[in-house]
């Protein structure tokens, strides 16, 4: 019997008011993603993908339809009940890493669990394992300053997984990187969604990613242009 | 709580020499507002113990028709002393003038029983001495006169039938007291004196309360407690306290206002921080509870660097008191030479609440704006 699918977008649109003109961002969506996915949603600048990405990880809400995120519809969640969803559930990588600036790559990675309760062993240990899943211990007390772009992505990689959420949204997570460091983050993360089973969705339109993901969901002007999953990968 | 503080600790560190500047003025204002509130209490303090020592005693009992304040309540406001009372010094108030050097100056005598110990002047010298009329004056007074030691002067009075009687009077003893209504155009002489050239035997104006004195209701007299007596001391101190508060408020409100723009600054320049922290599952409440934390923590700091160079400074200052210029002391009110400032325990942590409570207030005030904040352009680093 098929799982019920982690993500459910059922019939969503989204519409922004600028200069009094409604302007829709999405427009009748419907998709789903099921556990232990690798997926991305992939299209040009203003196609909508970080929009979609924002009310999955509930921080924005439809206009229209539903987004049902681990059986919750983010429509109908509060400020606080969202700040929960994110906080077990959900870790977010971004375009430009978001790193504490006063705080160590050990402590930034911490921090995730701070807001848990966890102990401080408990916390040590995750911290330290996250930190070698993305292989940076050698950085624990390092700054971001201190640190390269891949190096910092990494960081924020290790702080989106330490509380191992059930889904993990990059939105343009290579946009900063070379090649190299491209490769070596999307390989660190397809290791970590097969060994943790989590459920990565990416937003992006950079090919290097596309090649890694097994299910590319293509978006134009807020409309599922076209949705491949690929075998094999 | 630990994240909050660390958070905190971190950046207000990192922030430098403006964290140095905001936590440097809340100091200086914690040193001067318990600064110039301990001068106060201290005044208050030495206002009133002088006061009770020198005039008030332990209350005072007044003929109902005596009004100190009102000079011409002098010549009624008097009447027999009561039998059976003990633990009462008498002291009978007249009109008159004396003329030192020939000039005129009005005066009021007090007559008292030279045994007294209700209060701390010397009258005693007025039976130790052997010239016919011996009086003793206030410093004060005696400078206002020009009279020093053994000078004689001429007085005159009208006795209790309104006939104007003179006589030569000899200064025995000046006393030097930081009470100028005991001192100021008084002279004080033996009761049994003023009897004798006034005919009103046996009368008093008002009595000063010793100790073992207890209030029993007496036609005629009314008594005021020491604290009935004291209080417009204290109401002049708080008045005088109240326009030195404008000095140390407008201190506290740079402070404030400094901690205010850092806040409003830290909101606007780090929200892209506040957008991580509520991507990450932060609530706004506790973003904005890290905010104000924040805020408040440049006034513990402040406290902290407060204690490490005002402890000592108004340690120092407590020592050596507070000189007050000879043009205060004329002001009609006790002021002593040097006030002593009185840093209480009272004083310190009220000072250090309102510190607390008004920095946190302000800090709490511009952290409001997070929860009106889209994260998602706050995480953009765009400016809302």
């Amino acid at each position: 019997m098929k799982e019920n699918p982690i993500i459910k977008i059922n019939k969503m649109s989204k519409g922004y008011s600028i200069a009094g003109k409604t302007f829709m961002a999405l427009k009748n969506l419907t998709i789903s993603i099921q556990k232990g996915e690798f997926a991305g949603i992939v299209g040009p600048s203003g196609s909508g993908k970080t929009t979609l990405l924002n009310i999955i990880g509930s921080l924005d809400k439809p206009t229209e339809g539903e987004a049902i995120v681990l059986d919750q519809n983010i429509s109908k969640l509060t400020h606080n009940q969202a700040a929960y969803l994110r906080n077990i559930n959900i870790g977010f990588i971004f375009q430009v890493f978001n790193l504490l600036p006063v705080y160590t790559v050990y402590e930034n990675v911490e921090f995730a669990l701070l807001l848990q309760k966890y102990s401080s062993q408990e916390r040590k240990k995750a911290v330290m394992e996250a930190l070698e899943w993305v292989g940076i211990t050698s950085h624990a007390n390092k700054k971001p300053d201190k640190l390269s772009g891949g190096e910092s992505q990494r960081v924020a990689i290790a702080r989106a997984m330490v509380k191992r959420p059930k889904i993990l949204l990059a939105d343009e997570p290579t946009a900063n990187l070379d090649s190299e460091n491209a490769h070596e983050i999307l390989s660190t993360m397809k290791k970590l969604n097969q060994e943790l089973k989590t459920t990565f969705l990416f937003s992006t339109h950079d090919e290097k990613v596309m090649d890694y993901l097994e299910r590319t969901i293509h978006l134009r002007d807020g409309v599922i242009e076209k949705d491949i999953v690929k075998k094999n990968k | 709580m630990k994240l909050a503080f660390t958070l905190s600790i971190k950046n207000i560190l990192g922030a430098g020499l403006r964290t140095f500047l905001n936590v440097f003025v809340l100091s200086f204002s914690f040193v001067v507002i318990i600064g110039l509130q301990g001068v106060m209490d201290g005044w208050d303090d030495q206002a009133r113990r002088d006061s009770i020592d020198w005039q008030f005693g332990q209350g005072q009992l007044i003929h109902e028709n005596f009004d100190p304040l009102d000079s011409f309540t002098i010549l009624d406001g008097n009447g027999p002393i009561p039998k059976y009372i003990s633990g009462l010094t008498p002291i009978l108030v007249h009109q008159a003038s004396i003329y030192p050097q020939g000039r005129m100056i009005g005066a009021t005598i007090k007559g008292i029983d030279p045994l007294q110990k209700s209060t701390l002047l010397p009258t005693q010298g007025l039976i130790k001495s052997d010239v016919t009329f011996p009086v003793i004056i206030g410093k004060r007074m005696a400078e206002a006169s020009k009279l020093s030691i053994e000078d004689e002067v001429l007085i005159r009075w009208r006795d209790k039938n309104g006939t104007y009687d003179a006589n030569r009077i000899t200064i025995v003893d000046i006393f030097d007291s930081n009470v100028p209504a005991i001192d100021s155009g008084q002279i004080w002489m033996s009761i049994e004196t003023l009897w004798q050239m006034t005919g009103l035997n046996n009368h008093a104006s008002f009595f000063v309360a010793e100790k073992s004195y207890e209030h029993n209701l007496m036609e005629s007299w009314k008594f005021k407690s020491q604290e009935e007596l004291l209080k417009p001391i204290s109401d002049l101190v708080a008045q005088k306290n109240g326009s030195q508060s404008v000095i140390y408020s407008l201190l506290l409100a740079i402070a404030l206002l400094a901690i205010f723009d850092t806040q409003v600054l830290s909101v606007f320049r780090r929200q892209s921080e506040i957008g991580t922290y509520i991507a990450l599952g932060m609530t706004r409440q506790k973003v904005i509870g890290i905010f104000t934390f924040e805020g408040s923590l440049y006034s513990i700091l402040a406290l902290l660097l407060a204690t490490i160079y005002g402890a000592p400074l108004l340690a120092w200052f407590a020592e050596i008191g507070f000189a007050v210029p000879p043009a205060d002391q004329k002001m009609g009110i006790p002021v002593a030479e040097t006030i002593f400032p009185i840093f209480g325990l009272k004083l310190v942590l009220e000072t250090i609440f309102l510190v607390l409570f008004a920095s946190t207030i302000v800090s709490f005030l511009p952290t409001r704006k997070i929860s009106r904040l889209d994260p998602i352009l706050a995480l953009k680093g765009k400016k809302q």
